[in-house]
């Protein structure tokens, strides 16, 4: 199975980490991120949103990612499903899922996984709220939560 | 040299272009000197691009920073900061 995956369809989260865990009976724990999208978003309702990305670059940037937490982390497995193009609320976005045999390692993996896609990887988000569009700006908590990771 | 450039996402609507090919003069120039030189283009460009803007540059689909020098046939994207996940 592909590490990465950028797509413009619907996907199903929780199927994706079973075919995950399914691959090898020496997995002892998997973590799933699973970042939702949300109808609500800096004090506006959102009723749909619309993610760009940098076709090429954002399946690379992706792949680096993932080869940094495999070389970081004793893992048995890494699937990363992204969302682009049009989503309605409680869709899911993202899914960062890791296998490891014992759960310390993915539980970290998994963190760092996702903080490391929110500055590195090249995706945008833009929200329609009742006022119209909107790009949604990149918040100053994720350039903190990616640091985190260069002091260990 | 000629160099494909490409905008992304905020940066592209204000700009209402999502890329050209650019002809440089300079032998190895800098990112910054292309943002130079798109900003001296005046109106949107320098508004879409000012020096107040956080605006991140990818060269051949990896992110580096301003001082990253370019040679002929490269793909310089310049987009705001990411907002994935």
């Amino acid at each position: 199975m592909q590490q990465v995956l950028v797509t413009a369809a619907p996907f199903d989260p929780h199927a994706e980490s079973e075919r995950l865990h399914a691959q090898n009976p020496a997995i002892g724990a998997v973590v799933d991120f699973i970042g939702w999208m949300r109808d609500f978003n800096d004090g506006d309702p959102v009723s749909r949103m619309t993610l760009e990305h940098y076709p090429g670059m954002t399946e690379k940037a992706l792949q680096k990612i993932v080869d940094e937490a495999l070389a970081r982390w004793d893992l048995l497995g890494v699937r990363v499903v992204h969302r682009v193009g049009e989503l309605k609320p409680s869709e899911p976005i993202v899914l960062v899922a890791v296998a490891s045999a014992h759960r310390g390692d993915a539980f970290r993996a998994c963190e760092f996984l996702i903080d490391y896609l929110k500055t590195r990887a090249p995706f945008w988000k833009k929200e329609v709220t009742r006022d119209g569009e909107r790009w949604v700006e990149a918040r100053q908590s994720d350039g903190r939560a990616e640091k985190r990771w260069e002091e260990k | 040299m000629n160099i494909r450039l490409h905008f992304f996402a905020s940066l592209r609507e204000a700009l209402d272009s999502d890329g050209e090919m650019l002809e440089l003069e300079s032998p190895e120039p800098r990112v910054a000197d292309v943002l130079d030189l798109l900003r001296a283009r005046g109106g949107r460009w320098s508004e879409a691009l000012g020096e107040e803007k956080t605006v991140m540059a990818a060269v051949n689909q990896e992110m580096r920073d301003h001082d990253t020098r370019l040679k002929d046939g490269d793909e310089l994207a310049f987009f705001p900061p990411v907002t994935g996940g």
